[in-house]
């Protein structure tokens, strides 16, 4: 009560301040290190000049990768979109029995990582080879990034905007399409840009899947030439493609307004009765749950009894582990502190400055980790010598790549901290870096917390930058999966899929407990 | 609300204390464990660029150190992705020793000049022709092209009598390769060396309309073997290998060496070589004498790697084609030119 006063008193919350110099000064600098990389390929791709670029760049398998690329973008985006909203839907609004058990279904593929998925799959049947399959395949491992926004905002949506147009005589379909999906659209353009962003950037899958496109025909030039001009010039057309997908979403988001004045009478929705198609929503979800989960989960434990290759070597299994873990740790605090300036800036601060701080950091999240890697890797090798196949290189890289999932929490968690706290504790004589350690930050513990289990998350099942950037004679449970599974050693690589599986669960249950919270609050 | 508050913020600091604190500690953990195994000896650790197969790679340096006490330190990749960062790498290069699976790789680190000369002990235990003519670097292992088949999708009487008829539009979509890996680029570079430019330049491009592209070795043999494709360009060891072991993914299938000086019957060289470079360059020279000599070539016939030794005149396993009868075209192994053949892969599209 006493802040929506407080807020209705003073509406632009410190906007009219200067901004203090350490924390500007701190966002700058995190702002330039996340823009190495795009800032890399640009420089690049000038350098190189017209003639060489078009060289490069105007050949048969630039197009055969251009076509690819796009139409797994197109069709995977598309089936995400239709997957993730129809069992979000079914779930939240319909008499669908056994809601828990598929609230905690439909989430779970995101603790299997795409890679994984496929492996799981290849080792069945080769149908799964190609278009289809990659479609298919990633559509499985990643509906989840639509299913849970839209899950969200179904939720807290007020029924009465369905029961009026029910009233004025529009069918369930079309109240569907006129009411709902509207609502619906600011959340699920979100997830389909992520699914995008994630189609672009996925290596793992597509190569087990034998389905080329720029991230994977990025990492063969790799192997075959280290920091080659060719890789360097595909990663320049990688780089167009994510920028065109974050405008693209900006532009179809547009700017209709789907919030509302009050937050207006607290009601659950009636369900809609599905009657006679019960059998069928029961049938469609469990086949997506099977798919999606049952398959890669069934075939790796089918792997770890009875492949050929299974070994246990329980010192190797557990110093990986280790050092996944140590990563993954590493990673997150690394992530976590660089993002609070920004993120402290965009909310306390708001202006441009502010603004063009914390969207850069959103720019180079969108990059694929193989495009931040051979960046860092030419960098360092060329200018930095010190930090050149150091722990330091990787978990920097790593910070590159997922900031924004540290900034997006942080900042949502900063925003309900009311400024008046600030002050007081000013007031009372602390000193701003004492008010941010002793205050701000004990009140974001848990936006902190949900930001840490996000990167967490990213950096254990991350493949590409590790396998380029990682030290000599340092293996993660992803790269050892993934050097014994290419060589088609399932059973040597299961051990390593099942590590990476449970080490990512206690995130995975952390994140589905935080978002329930927000739900509940909400 | 107030007092809530202001709880929160005391408990809030404690268990930001406590959180960093545990970050703190194992993280701290981690590293060391990592680091441990790096030290605790007299002997200096040696740098080794692996690019070949991990496992061999793994014995290898096991054999070494035990024989030795010195350590290596090992970083896997592929024969042009090491070569050229290497390279890039300059004299700042980590590396003291660098292995490959095929012979371009190291032709390119002989023609920038960045390997050292090798001791006249270690080149005289390899015969003159798997090694470099310049004396830096010198063949570990050996290898041959065949052709993998299933013979129930292809008669004995349809095979091809030499590599270059794959180009051919009868072989559309019936052939698989490995176009990114630096086997079936070592296998381009010997077509290019038989048979010239022109010629090899039209049967890359026909390959490209024809090929099925795996993503190794290993996965074109099994689609062969599971009757997806008939017919695939690989190196004879992986078939042998699950052969001794279950056989599983190649009991479908059967090989076929061209010979006949065919390009087809190429035997690739894997090389091994000391940097110029090198932190450790008499440990790492005693590294290659030791790949080469008698215990460090039996290490790779008794193996599961089923290579062909090609040092101190010890024998393949029994299970092999002989060595001796395989006969490949002759090629100076250290003129085969894998920049031009990556070129020209990327011209025709296959890369």
């Amino acid at each position: 009560m006493s802040t929506g006063v407080a807020a209705a008193i003073r509406p632009r919350v410190g906007s009219r301040r200067a901004y203090p110099p350490v924390r500007l000064a701190a966002a700058v600098v995190v702002a330039a290190l996340t823009l190495i990389p795009l800032g890399y390929v640009l420089v690049f791709v000038i350098a190189e000049g017209p003639a060489q670029a078009a060289e490069l760049l105007l050949r048969p398998r630039v197009g055969e990768l251009l076509r690819n690329t796009s139409a797994l973008v197109a069709a995977g985006c598309a089936a995400s979109a239709v997957v993730g909203t129809g069992a979000a839907w079914l779930v939240e609004r319909t008499s669908l029995p056994g809601r828990p058990v598929w609230t905690a279904l439909m989430a779970a593929p995101l603790a299997v990582p795409a890679f994984v998925n496929s492996y799981g799959w290849v080792s069945v049947t080769a149908a799964v080879e190609g278009f289809a399959g990659a479609v298919l395949i990633t559509t499985l491992s990643y509906y989840p990034l639509v299913y849970l926004p839209v899950t969200a905002v179904l939720r807290g949506m007020d029924p009465a905007f369905e029961e009026l147009s029910r009233t004025l005589g529009n069918g369930p379909w079309r109240t569907f399409f006129r009411v709902v999906l509207p609502q619906l659209r600011p959340a699920l353009l979100g997830g389909v840009l992520l699914v995008g962003l994630h189609l672009l950037a996925e290596f793992g899958a597509l190569q087990a899947l034998r389905f080329p496109t720029f991230t994977t025909a990025i990492y063969d030039q790799f192997e075959s030439t280290f920091n080659g001009a060719a890789a360097t010039m595909l990663a320049g057309v990688l780089v167009l493609g994510c920028l065109l997908l974050l405008v693209g979403e900006l532009r179809l988001a547009g700017r209709a307004r789907v919030s509302r004045v009050g937050g207006g009478a607290a009601r659950t929705a009636v369900p809609h009765r599905l009657g006679a198609l019960t059998p069928f929503a029961l049938l469609a979800m469990a086949a997506l749950a099977g798919l999606a989960l049952g398959v890669p989960l069934v075939i790796l434990g089918r792997w770890l009894v009875v492949g050929s290759s299974t070994a246990f070597p329980i010192g190797q299994i557990t110093e990986i582990t280790l050092t996944s873990i140590g990563f993954g740790l590493a990673g997150a605090a690394l992530t976590c502190v660089l993002a609070v300036p920004g993120a402290w800036l965009s909310v306390r601060h708001r202006g441009w400055v502010s603004r063009v701080l914390e969207r850069s950091t959103y720019i180079a999240g969108s990059l694929p980790g193989i495009v931040v890697a051979l960046a860092f890797v030419t960098l360092a090798v060329g200018y930095l010598p010190v930090v050149y196949q150091t722990s330091i290189l990787l978990v920097a890289a790593y910070a590159v790549l997922f900031m924004p999932r540290a900034m997006v929490s942080l900042r949502a968690a900063l925003a309900q901290v009311p400024p008046e706290l600030d002050d007081s504790a000013r007031a009372l004589g602390a000193r701003p870096s004492g008010v941010l350690w002793r205050v701000t930050l004990p009140l974001v513990l848990r936006g902190l917390g949900t930001g840490a289990a996000l990167v967490f998350l990213a950096v254990v099942t991350e493949l590409t930058a590790t396998l380029l950037l990682a030290p000599t004679g340092t293996a993660t449970l992803a790269t050892e999966f993934w050097s014994n599974s290419s060589s088609l050693a399932y059973g040597a690589a299961a051990p390593y899929a099942l590590m990476m599986i449970v080490i990512s669960a206690p995130a995975a249950w952390l994140l589905t407990r935080e978002s329930r919270r927000e739900m509940g609050r909400a | 609300m107030w007092r809530s508050r202001l709880g929160a913020v005391r408990t809030g600091r404690t268990r930001i204390r406590t959180i960093v604190a545990s970050v703190a500690a194992i993280t701290l953990a981690a590293t060391l464990g990592a680091c441990g195994s790096a030290s605790g000896s007299s002997e200096p650790t040696i740098t080794l660029y692996n690019a070949q197969h991990k496992e061999l790679g793994r014995e290898w340096v096991d054999g070494f150190t035990k024989e030795t006490g010195i350590k290596v330190e090992v970083r896997d990749g592929k024969d042009f992705e090491l070569a050229n960062q290497i390279l890039a790498e300059g004299d700042a290069s980590p590396a003291d020793v660098f292995l490959t699976e095929n012979s371009p790789a190291m032709s390119l680190l002989s023609s920038k000049g960045v390997l050292a000369p090798l001791d006249a002990a270690t080149i005289a235990q390899v015969p003159a022709r798997y090694r470099s003519g310049a004396e830096d670097w010198v063949g570990i292992a050996a290898r041959s092209t065949v052709l993998v088949y299933n013979p129930s999708l292809l008669p004995a009487d349809q095979l091809p009598n030499s590599i270059m008829e794959l180009s051919q539009p009868q072989w559309k979509d019936r052939i698989g390769i490995a176009a990114g890996g630096a086997d079936f680029q070592a296998i381009v570079s010997a077509v290019y060396a038989v048979n010239g430019d022109a010629a090899a330049g039209e049967w890359l491009a026909g390959l490209k309309q024809n090929a099925r592209v795996y993503q190794g070795n290993i996965p074109i043999m099994n689609a062969v073997n599971a009757g997806e494709i008939p017919a695939g360009v690989i190196y004879h060891y992986y078939w042998y290998r699950d052969r001794a072991e279950s056989g599983q993914d190649s009991k479908n299938t059967e090989l076929k060496y061209f010979g006949d000086k065919d390009a087809g019957a190429f035997v690739s060289v894997s090389g091994g070589g000391v940097l110029r470079s090198a932190k450790h360059p008499a440990e790492a020279q005693r590294f290659i004498a030791y790949l080469t000599s008698k215990s460090g070539q039996q290490v790779l016939a008794e193996s599961y790697a089923l290579e062909y030794p090609v040092g101190s005149d010890v024998p393949a396993n029994k299970a092999l084609k002989p060595l001796s009868e395989l006969d490949p075209p002759a090629i100076d192994p250290n003129t085969l030119n894998g920049s031009k053949v990556i070129s020209e892969m990327q011209r025709v599209g296959l890369l």
